[in-house]
């Protein structure tokens, strides 16, 4: 199994994240060795096998749909790396 | 101070020996002293503390104190703590000021112990060495020049040279027992399920688990019944009784039947920690227990498994990251699509991005089938292999760590060589199985920790069988030299 370095870039680019041009090659031998490991998986026979998502196989509880959070608002948007008016500021989406 | 047990702490609380204050002063005096050159905090949080420590004062003098009230602790620094910062060790959360506690945070503060502070770790819990922190690595205390192991190396370490009685840390596929049998310290992995994972910064959620370190059985028993237990905010959160773990310890382990997987003693595991682990399975026998020989199958297929649902449960759960909320953002981003990809690209190290990307790619179109859901299913296999070994023992033992602490630098440009360290500790991950590491000894002049793997919830025989032992040796007691302090 190889990612060549144009699937490193798609990958990256599907997953959000900028990579200097310099470590493309790097990303691509690293991705390539850790499906090289992954790929150990298929000796295995699992026709028959349910596939396992939780350890209890527990299902997702759910609860009332009733407010039970508090309004904190100006204490969760102090994070915000900008904001104003209470709002989130990015970059102008339209034009 | 540093020789007392949790027990023997309180007890000198409630006796007046000393007050909470002085015992945080003491601990928060030994990092100041010691961790520029171990560097298990991210950050030190004295002034909470001592005023943690003083209300621990109020409440022991007015008789409302419990068994946990004034005893310091420290957290992984991926534990949210209300208005301090929570960074996962990551320039992306360099400046994240938690707005909550975890629920571990929240029931520890409840029960009276003041925070020492933040420990460092992997990058987002990514990491087997401690290398990977924004912050930098962490050093053993058993020899400054080797990892302490990882994910939850601060914590460790914390623990090891006793910077703090106890710490709290985090174990998807290994990063509280690894490091716990690289530092020679008593690390427990509950159940999955078992310990709230709200405000837990999310790695693989369907393996994450937080747990405790400390320097004995009997002291991770108490601080596992004080953070055990169902949490309607943790929606895997499991309805289960929480028994105490402390009444159990001093139980007859006689006729306790070990299994021992021979896949655990194959290829790659290093000929003294086999050496130290038999005779760790001698004494048990010495106290009365049975060893019987069992088969893991499947247990080859646990690496190539865990690397594709670890990395595709965090590309989604890293997803938030996104510079817009909160954490980093890059400068002048020049519209939405270069601020998502540079903020990110520039706010996550090497590891991380690997991990995002092995993880996208695994759940891109077309295949989801072939890595994802095939993992699954041989989640499902290794699964099934500790039921039917359940069967027939009652409890499993072997190595943790296939080789003792490296040196730092060592594995850095091998990531695979990185990943197969956690031959032994990944599958229980997998399985959702509680684990220990306790200290059995040493090998190549480096503690070797045995692994006590449980069925699910029997956390209280595991710590059962782990206090027996340690009533009959004294590798938990033992400290590195250059740590070991004063009386």
């Amino acid at each position: 199994m190889s990612l060549s370095p144009e699937e490193v870039k798609k990958i990256a680019y599907l997953a959000r994240l900028s990579i200097e041009e310099e470590h493309v090659e790097q990303y691509s031998e690293d991705l390539s060795s850790i499906f090289g490991l992954v790929e150990q998986m298929n000796a295995a026979a699992t026709d028959d096998i349910e596939p396992m998502a939780h350890p209890q196989n527990a299902m997702q509880r759910l609860r009332d749909d009733v407010v039970t959070e508090t309004n904190q608002r100006d204490k969760l948007m102090a994070n915000a790396p900008l904001k104003e008016d209470g709002l989130f500021l990015v970059p102008k989406v339209l034009d | 101070m540093i020789n007392k047990t949790l027990t023997e702490l309180s007890a000198g609380l409630k006796d007046g020996d000393f007050s909470s204050v002085e015992l945080s002063q003491y601990f928060l005096q030994r990092i100041a002293k010691y961790d520029d050159e171990l560097n298990a905090f991210i950050t030190v949080t004295e002034e909470q503390a001592l005023a943690a420590a003083n209300k621990a004062d109020e409440a022991i003098a007015a008789g409302t104190a419990g068994v946990l009230t004034g005893i310091p602790v420290a957290y992984k620094d991926l534990f949210c703590t209300d208005g301090i910062r929570t960074s996962c060790a990551s320039k992306m959360l360099d400046n994240f000021i938690a707005p909550y506690n975890a629920t571990v945070v929240e029931k520890l503060t409840a029960a009276g112990m003041p925070m020492l502070g933040k420990t460092n770790m992997d990058e987002f819990a990514m990491g087997s060495s401690n290398e990977n922190s924004y912050y930098g690595a962490v050093k053993n205390p058993w020899d400054l020049e080797r990892v302490p192991g990882g994910s939850s190396g601060g914590s460790a370490v914390a623990v090891c040279a006793k910077l703090a009685p106890v710490s709290l840390g985090t174990d998807t596929g290994g990063s509280i027992r690894q490091p716990a049998s690289l530092t020679g310290v008593t690390g427990i992995k509950p159940t999955y399920g078992r310990v709230s994972r709200y405000g837990m910064i999310a790695y693989a959620s369907s393996l994450d688990q937080g747990g405790v370190f400390a320097s004995n059985a009997e002291d991770c028993a108490l601080v596992l019944a004080a953070i055990a237990g169902f949490d309607a905010k943790d929606s895997t959160s499991v309805e289960h009784q929480v028994p105490d773990f402390s009444a159990t310890l001093n139980d007859s382990i006689q006729g306790l039947k070990i299994g021992v997987p021979k896949e655990f003693f194959g290829e790659g595991l290093d000929n003294k920690i086999a050496t130290v682990i038999q005779e760790a399975l001698q004494e048990y026998t010495k106290l009365g227990a049975e060893i019987i020989d069992i088969s893991l199958p499947n247990t080859h297929l646990a690496i190539p498994s865990y690397y594709v649902i670890a990395p595709a449960e965090a590309s989604s759960n890293l997803s938030r990251f996104d510079g817009v909320r909160y954490g980093y953002r890059c400068e002048d981003p020049k519209d939405l699509t270069d601020m998502y990809m540079r903020s990110r690209g520039e706010g996550f190290g090497t590891e991380v991005k690997r991990r995002i990307m092995t993880g996208t790619y695994a759940l891109s179109a077309g295949y989801y089938d072939a890595y994802y859901l095939k993992a699954q299913k041989i989640r499902r296999l290794i699964s099934n292999d500790f039921k039917q070994a359940f069967e027939k023992v009652d409890v499993i033992m072997g190595p943790v760590s296939p080789e003792t602490a490296f040196k730092i630098g060592a594995k850095t440009d091998d990531p695979i060589s990185m990943y197969l360290a956690d031959i032994y500790t990944l599958s229980l991950n997998l399985a959702g199985l509680p684990g220990m590491s306790i200290p059995a000894g040493k090998a190549n002049d480096m503690p070797v920790g045995l692994q006590i793997i449980g069925n699910y919830f029997e956390e209280a025989k595991m710590l059962n069988i782990a206090h027996q032992f340690q009533q009959a040796t004294d590798y938990h007691k033992q400290l590195p030299a250059q740590f070991g302090g004063e009386k």
